[in-house]
């Protein structure tokens, strides 16, 4: 059993925050990873900073610019943790754009997935229909290809399902990446088909903010990821961001935990 | 392999969101590309509205000052709205139609693919937003108002370089949050499948003419075929129907900037890697780690960090060679056609007419060039006023 699959079976509800790698710079980074693991989170959703990050809206478009202005790149992030394993086994996901695992050599990339201890991927530019350019590696390297389910799937949702590893990333509304009033999609629906071929669990993002979103998304799946609330809190308070994140991140995972 | 290559080139690389919307674009496409009376209604619009078939000149006066092959000029510059992108455009918005979409969206650089798809928005009632980066709505104001004028609405995009691929970024970003309504006609023979080919099948009545033509006029296929690159779409329109007439020479020309060693240039093949962007596996300008390089050169059409990826495989078999023309050798052939054939060439075409005025006396004089105007300079006089130091009020 992969960690992420034994991390769901154990806490049954996951609260799954997303930063930013770099943003506003690695050692913030380090230690953001390390907070917000003590602070709640099961899983922590990394993203590798990219020039053109096309599914993003303003607040994660603009997280990236700042990662990149501050040197980062794909070797610099592997150091960093390679240090944060020093001190969490929290499991830790690289979402990243194809291009950056493509330049950098798929094999390579993998592999220094497995030797730091990144335990999954979610590349939100490679579709099922392309998911050989990645899929043979990361069963090789043993990291899990987290495949992303949208509302407009529709049939396509068990084919994407049957073939999931670590969770289902059920993108919870139309567009990019940002907070949302409201979530009219109906996740009960999309949940329920990913039920029927498939024991992997489903986690739900995109739009959510608010403690009383993550609990009524929890409830009708196995977890709540949350990105740009947290990196807006990032970018407000930069280097000074922990201690506001990590109570933010405590009230959500408290909403979530809290799910029957 | 996938779907939609071209070697190893091409593939669907876009998010799951869009996935549907492309495979039901593919399936409506395959059908209507085969329909009679889709076929029939796109050939009246290219007749009636766009002036097709366009002009093959014979440029005389060019072919005796530069004193080599002889040199003819496909006169894309002549249709409607002034450019080859009309071609694509019609055929798109009338795929739009059929499919039942209300409203169409497109990214812009040098303004003249969102000038067209207003055009054809304005034509077949269909409601229409551009997307074009912030800098090139100032480099190309003429044509922001002119799609205004065409009732279209254009979004200035102020993220990355404020050009071109940053105008794509947005104008996908969109299409992601209306997929359900929206129709995105996307400009060039890149993005996911099925756009390169069919970009490519709408752009490739350029080439189909040009052999008629100059099978007319000179009763044997030309020696060497031309056009300017940035994304690629008049390149490989021209291109497609002489890829299996093997002595037919296809030369692409890039926008090398201030030069291909320097690093304001968009010169792809000259410079890139390969990588995966935009829905396509192609070449790209971008660094060790895979970020995009910001790009540059004077014309805002060729502005882009990438190329088709038909032509990446072209490149890779060989089949068709790459070169450059810099900022400085385009305005000098914008100039030097304006005043030899009396033809005021877009600067993005002036790239090719660059590259013919340094091979043209290398051929011996039975030799036959034919570069594609692929569009007329009229938007491009101010921004080229300013650059040769002319102070001028429009």
């Amino acid at each position: 059993m992969s960690k992420i699959a034994a991390t769901f079976q154990k806490q049954h509800k996951c609260f799954i925050p997303f930063i930013t790698a770099g943003d506003p710079d690695l050692e913030t980074t380090r230690r953001l990873i390390l907070a917000m693991a003590n602070a709640g989170a099961d899983i922590i959703e990394l993203g590798i900073p990219f020039s053109d990050p096309v599914a993003e809206g303003e607040v994660i478009q603009a997280a990236n610019i700042r990662a990149l202005a501050a040197g980062t790149t794909t070797d610099k992030i592997f150091a960093m943790l390679e240090e944060v394993r020093k001190e969490t086994n929290v499991p830790l996901v690289f979402l990243t754009y194809v291009n950056p695992i493509f330049t950098y050599g798929t094999e390579k990339f993998m592999a220094a997935c497995q030797s730091t201890g990144v335990d999954g991927i979610i590349v939100p530019d490679v579709p099922y229909e392309e998911k050989a350019e990645l899929a043979g590696l990361c069963r090789q390297y043993g990291v899990d290809l987290i495949p992303l389910v949208a509302p407009t799937s529709d049939e396509r949702i068990k084919m994407i399902a049957k073939e999931a590893q670590g969770y289902v990333y059920i993108v919870s509304s139309l567009g990019v990446t940002g907070v949302r009033q409201d979530i009219t999609t109906d996740i009960d629906a999309i949940v329920r088909k990913i039920r029927e071929v498939t024991d992997v669990p489903a986690a739900v993002g995109f739009g959510i903010a608010t403690p009383q979103q993550a609990r009524e998304m929890a409830a009708i799946s196995d977890g709540a990821i949350v990105g740009s609330a947290v990196v807006q809190i990032i970018g407000e308070h930069g280097k000074n961001c922990l201690e506001p994140v990590t109570d933010y991140v405590k009230q959500m995972a408290a909403a979530v935990h809290g799910v029957e | 392999m996938t779907k939609g290559r071209y070697g190893v080139h091409g593939g669907q690389y876009i998010p799951e969101t869009l996935m549907n919307a492309v495979l039901e674009l593919e399936a409506a496409y395959e059908y209507y590309k085969n329909d009679p009376q889709f076929n029939k209604e796109l050939q009246a619009l290219y007749h009636d509205y766009a002036n097709r078939p366009s002009l093959l000149y014979y440029a005389e006066k060019m072919t005796k000052d530069l004193g080599g092959a002889k040199i003819y000029l496909k006169r894309e510059d002549l249709n409607h709205t002034g450019s080859h992108k009309i071609n694509n455009v019609l055929g798109q918005v009338l795929l739009a139609k059929k499919m039942g979409k209300k409203r169409v969206l497109a990214e812009t650089g040098a303004g003249q693919h969102g000038v067209a798809t207003a055009t054809a928005a304005a034509l077949m009632d269909m409601e229409c937003t551009v997307y074009m980066g912030r800098e090139d709505t100032e480099r190309q104001a003429l044509n922001v108002f002119r799609m205004q004028l065409l009732g279209a609405k254009v979004v200035a995009v102020d993220s990355g370089t404020k050009t071109l691929k940053d105008a794509v970024n947005e104008a996908m970003r969109q299409w992601t949050a209306n997929v359900n309504d929206t129709y995105y006609v996307l400009g060039s023979v890149m993005g996911p499948h099925p756009y390169p080919a069919m970009v490519r099948d709408f752009q490739s009545v350029i080439g189909r003419e040009v052999k008629a033509q100059m099978l007319e006029k000179e009763g044997r296929l030309p020696d060497v075929v031309m056009a300017c690159v940035g994304g690629g779409s008049n390149a490989m329109g021209l291109f497609y129907d002489f890829i299996p007439d093997k002595e037919v020479q296809l030369i692409g020309v890039e926008a090398a900037g201030r030069g291909v060693n320097t690093a304001e240039t968009a010169a792809t093949i000259a410079r890139g890697s390969i990588g995966i962007f935009h829905g396509m596996k192609s070449y790209f300008l971008q660094d060790e780690y895979g970020q995009i390089a910001p790009v540059y050169s004077i014309s805002a059409g060729l502005d882009y960090p990438g190329i088709g990826p038909e032509h990446a495989e072209l490149y890779d078999t060989g089949r068709a060679q790459y070169v450059s023309a810099t900022d400085d050798e385009a305005v000098a052939a914008f100039s030097y056609l304006s005043r030899t054939e009396g033809i005021i060439p877009a600067i993005e075409s002036a790239h090719a007419i660059a590259y013919a005025q340094k091979l043209a006396p290398t051929l011996p004089k039975d030799k036959i060039i034919v570069v594609n105007v692929s569009g007329r300079g009229d938007k491009d006089v101010a921004a080229i006023a300013r650059y040769m130091g002319v102070d001028l009020h429009e």
